[in-house]
């Protein structure tokens, strides 16, 4: 597959990569959210995990690891860097087209961009759940 | 020796040209350009002459009579003359009488050009079994007896598997089939011209055969008949000016075919000495890979294997990525005639091969001209790739931890 040159630039070198622990030690932290979406047998796994000064809202930094192809590598990479920074509803505004625009996907691998879209809602609800913040009633990661 | 990027390790999907074999087909294209259909005049006879000298060199190298072999197009041709011309020929009841037509049996992880006429003749009302190999990927004598039925007329199973290289046993199934009067036909693409073939000894009726997988021309193959014991007889599918006995008319390929039977002759006079080879640099390759990596798998039977063909999973690691990893490397995940699509490969699912493990394999095949210099690097590329992906990988990090990945409760799309 032909990608364009933001897709390999992110593959090439991920921004980002890694987490805040073990499954184990995230799981206790109340200041890291976690999203694991995705399935093996789909050929896409994405991790992401964001850690938020608990005072002010603010996700001040996003780790993420990824089993899937380049696409999915590169939009998780991305997700990372848009997230810094931003508040818990700002990384909620966050839309897959605009991972898709971004990154110039071709149509066969927006589902990568979902995919991502997806592992953001999830990492916020995580957190918010250990928060005790009530989430917006829209469901989280359902297609 | 310097490398040149990128490395060709693909030669499963297709081989370059012999410069033997261009050398041979040149005259045909320019001054020897007759039809040798034409029997009239000195330019028809040059170029019969030289489609007879191609017809015994790719006889000699299956052990056939010249006049069992019919040029075609390729192995896809080849595949649908023999498996429909048999079908149609020897169907028990004409279609439309309302009863069954007849039994084929072939297997799931058959070539597509054998699956898709299988499939067409079952909706045109024969009965076909598609066999399961086990984890080996082989098909056995015993698989086939299992499935016979009295109204069984063919068997089609391929010699030896495209993505995984495992042979299947053939000999055994043909005399099988031959003791129950069935024709037997084999696919044998990826065989012939890198492991002795006889198809005498080997008990085939039918046999298919390109030219482009053994450093001929693309575009020309052909199709063995069995002329004796028993006499094959097949409904040709293209009329027209009856050549090739009638089983494929038109007007023959002279280039390709002088170039297939050139092919032929190189193969025939090279197989042991570069079959050795070949299974020296697969087993460094393959030694070299395992030993640096956990959870990698080699698919298929380990010894029952073409030499040139190996077909790696890597656990963790998806395989679009890491074809993009190893991206010096020419090589298919899968089959390249599947690898557009998203889905693990079917071949390594009949194996059961877990679907994380379908998607992340690699298929590495090495041909004439591969040298040590380009199986090290690969090798290493692969390690590197691999490590480098698993860094990336959740999965690996699951894996680590102790974490059953069966267990967990997947997000399904």
């Amino acid at each position: 597959m032909a990608y364009g040159e933001k897709i390999i630039d992110h593959y090439e070198k991920p921004r980002n990569v890694g987490n805040f622990g073990t499954t184990a030690e995230v799981r206790k932290r109340s200041d890291v959210g976690v999203g694991l979406v995705g399935a093996p047998e789909c050929g896409d796994v994405m991790q992401l995990q964001i850690k938020v000064n608990q005072s002010t809202g603010v996700i001040e930094d996003a780790r993420f690891k990824c089993f899937g192809c380049g696409s999915a590598i590169a939009s998780s990479s991305l997700a990372t860097e848009w997230l810094k920074g931003r508040t818990l509803d700002e990384g909620l505004a966050i839309k897959n087209t605009e991972i898709v625009e971004e990154l110039s996907l071709p149509p066969v691998k927006i589902h990568c961009s979902v995919l991502a879209e997806d592992a953001i809602r999830a990492a916020i609800a995580d957190y918010k759940q250990k928060n005790g913040i009530a989430s917006a009633p829209e469901k989280a990661g359902a297609h | 020796m310097t490398l040149k990027f990128p490395i060709y390790l693909d030669h499963a999907a297709t081989t370059p040209c012999d410069p033997r074999v261009v050398e041979a087909m040149l005259p045909y294209f320019t001054e020897k350009f007759g039809n040798p259909g034409s029997r009239n005049h000195q330019f028809g006879w040059q170029a019969e002459e030289a489609v007879d000298t191609a017809r015994h060199q790719v006889a000699s190298l299956i052990g056939a009579d010249e006049k069992e072999i019919i040029f075609t197009s390729g192995s896809t041709e080849s595949n649908n003359i023999a498996i429909k011309g048999a079908a149609y020929m020897y169907e028990r009841a004409p279609a439309g009488a309302g009863k069954p037509r007849g039994h084929i049996i072939t297997a799931i992880h058959e070539h597509k050009a054998v699956l898709d006429p299988c499939k067409r003749l079952q909706k045109e009302g024969f009965d076909v079994t598609f066999l399961e190999p086990g984890a080996d990927g082989l098909i056995t004598a015993d698989m086939i007896r299992s499935a016979l039925r009295d109204d069984t007329i063919l068997v089609t199973i391929m010699w030896a598997n495209n993505e995984i290289g495992t042979i299947n046993e053939i000999r055994q199934i043909g005399a099988l089939c031959h003791e129950h009067e069935i024709i037997f036909h084999t696919d044998a693409t990826q065989w012939v011209g890198k492991m002795p073939t006889d198809v005498n000894r080997d008990n085939v009726d039918l046999l298919s055969m390109s030219g482009h997988k053994l450093y001929g021309p693309k575009g020309v193959g052909a199709l063995y008949v069995r002329r004796r014991k028993p006499r094959v007889r097949l409904q040709s599918l293209v009329d027209g000016g009856g050549q090739e006995r009638g089983f494929r008319s038109g007007t023959l390929n002279v280039t390709g075919i002088v170039g297939l039977g050139k092919a032929a002759e190189i193969a025939l006079a090279e197989m042991e000495s570069e079959g050795r080879r070949l299974l020296a640099l697969r087993t460094k390759l393959e030694n070299t890979v395992a030993g640096a990596l956990d959870v990698v798998q080699v698919n298929g039977h380990r010894e029952k294997r073409l030499p040139h063909i190996t077909n790696i999973s890597f656990g963790f690691v998806e395989g679009e990525s890491l074809m993009m990893a190893v991206k010096e490397i020419a090589c298919s995940s899968g089959s390249a005639c599947t690898s557009a699509s998203l889905e693990p490969s079917y071949v390594l699912k009949a194996l059961g091969v877990g679907d994380e493990l379908a998607h992340s394999s690699l298929r590495l095949s090495l041909g004439r001209w591969t040298t040590p210099e380009q199986t090290d690097y690969a090798a290493e590329a692969i390690i590197k790739s691999v490590r480098k992906l698993r860094e990336l990988s959740p999965l690996y990090d699951m894996h680590k931890e102790g974490i059953d990945l069966s267990k967990v409760e997947w997000a399904h799309h």
